[in-house]
């Protein structure tokens, strides 16, 4: 049977590593590449680079962290931020991410999420969903897609677009909390089951995650193939091993290294 | 890395020299998406490797790695149009080592339920898609799932039990010969993740991305001389 994953995310800005809490007020915590090895040393499953640049021009740096990663770390990668087209897609892809996280992108043109899907497969594409809590009864799922790092509403079901997703062809799906995102009090987990149960594809709950029970709890009651974490990781809270083995010794089937 | 080699270069009788004087991998590239990933890995590992379109270069070369993601068939048409199916498997018959990877493990079986064209027949048998019976099972199978070592084998030596690699497929290999599955992993059902017949070995999962049990099988087969045994 398949493992749970771990995953950790790592924000990167003009190609350093920060953490963001709610996506503002980012702060400077290294060099994205070393914690990007150690973390693959240390026996992680999988990482997420969210290049969170402002600028175009500083884009072509995220490119050269994806290549080093590629060079010092045996295991998959994707890439999100920032990718608007299939060239785009393709630029890192060839620079040694194994998928693509498409975010804004897909909410303002959902095509480049089938047409990413034909020229790479669909596992290499995944449905990146920023989500907040709606207003009682304004959308059937009660809860919204948001976009710009939950600056910007979008009116749109967050449960329709995961099903749309999945039927353009994205191979995951990542259900991120914003209302969650940055608290350390853990994921979104009813938002996450809905979603788990209502497609066909790993969904990866993202959000929230503080301490190993949320990690536990996203898996089992939320339903989550894989959860992502990040600052409980990056600061040092917790190591990859203490969180795998307490999940490892609640039951869960997870890879270990050591 | 260097110095070990060198180290047993000095130490190794000369009768078993050549197979670690001839470290260059050739690396098949035709279009198949992940011929990069393996080459950077080689180049952690210290072993010096090429990545070739060529089919000259397949005859002439010490070892091959046949990589592949994507559909089969797709990958089986750009091999054809390049003549890259006739020269692997000529090296194949010359006895050259070759590890196939992915979709270049699933080419060298009969056939394919992904593809009308025939495969490579270097192993007799076909991929057969996933169709689990338990909605919980997802296709693609992907992620890291426990490998099984049944046939021991010089390429999985460092391979202990329960460890895991890393898996992206819809497709599995299924030889018609069980003596030709080395490893199997399950997913709803039992499948070979590891096959092999004298110099070939092929492995359904992806081993240059599956950490550092894929990077020991990798180093394995730089200086694998092709005997199973």
């Amino acid at each position: 049977m398949l493992s749970k994953r771990l995953i950790s995310c790592l924000d990167v800005r003009d190609g350093r590593l920060v953490k963001s809490v709610r996506f503002v007020n980012t702060k400077d915590i290294g060099d994205p590449v070393s914690a990007a090895r150690r973390y693959y040393e240390a026996g992680l499953d999988e990482l997420v680079f969210y290049d969170i640049t402002a600028s175009s021009d500083q884009r072509a740096i995220m490119l050269d962290v994806v290549e080093e990663v590629a060079r010092q770390v045996f295991i998959p990668f994707s890439v999100g931020g920032g990718l608007r087209s299939v060239d785009d897609c393709r630029k890192v892809l060839e620079a040694g991410a194994e998928k693509v996280n498409l975010n804004t992108a897909a909410v303002s043109n959902p095509g480049v999420i089938s047409e990413a899907a034909d020229a790479f497969g669909v596992q290499a594409v995944v449905l990146s969903m920023d989500i907040r809590a709606a207003g009682s009864g304004s959308l059937p799922s009660g809860y919204e897609i948001v976009t710009h790092g939950g600056r910007r509403d979008t009116g749109m079901d967050a449960l329709d677009w995961a099903r749309r997703g999945e039927a353009l062809g994205a191979g995951e799906i990542v259900v991120n909390s914003i209302d969650a995102d940055g608290t350390l009090e853990g994921y979104e987990l009813k938002l996450t089951r809905m979603i788990a149960d209502n497609v066909g594809i790993p969904v990866i709950a993202s959000g929230g995650g503080g301490r190993p029970e949320h990690l536990y709890d996203a898996l089992t009651e939320g339903g989550a193939d894989a959860a992502l974490v990040a600052s409980m990781l990056h600061y040092g809270h917790y190591s990859v091993d203490s969180i795998k083995r307490r999940l490892h010794d609640q039951g869960l089937k997870i890879r270990m290294t050591n | 890395m260097r110095q070990d080699r060198i180290l047993s270069l000095l130490t190794t009788p000369t009768n078993e020299r050549s197979s670690d004087s001839h470290l260059m991998i050739h690396i098949v590239d035709y279009d198949a998406g992940n011929q990069t990933s393996v080459k950077r890995a080689l180049d952690h590992l210290g072993v010096a490797s090429v990545i070739t379109s060529d089919p000259e270069d397949l005859v002439r070369a010490e070892r091959i790695v046949f990589p592949g993601v994507g559909h089969a068939h797709s990958a089986l048409e750009t091999l054809r149009k390049r003549g890259l199916d006739e020269a692997l498997i000529s090296a194949a018959d010359r006895g050259t080592p070759i590890l196939g990877i992915c979709v270049g493990c699933q080419i060298l079986l009969s056939g394919s339920e992904e593809t009308d064209l025939p495969c490579l027949d270097l192993i007799v048998g076909r991929c057969l898609k996933f169709r689990p019976d338990d909605a919980a099972l997802k296709v693609p199978h992907m992620g890291w799932n426990a490998l099984r070592v049944d046939r021991a084998h010089p390429v999985l030596r460092h391979v202990r039990p329960g460890d895991e690699v890393y898996f992206v497929h819809s497709f599995y290999p299924a030889p018609d010969d069980e003596r030709d599955v080395l490893a199997r992993s399950r997913y709803g059902v039992e499948f070979a993740a590891v096959i092999g017949r004298r110099n070939i070995v092929a492995a359904q999962f992806h081993v240059e991305k599956s950490g550092p049990v894929g990077l020991k099988m990798l180093g394995e087969f730089a200086r694998w001389d092709g005997n199973p045994c």
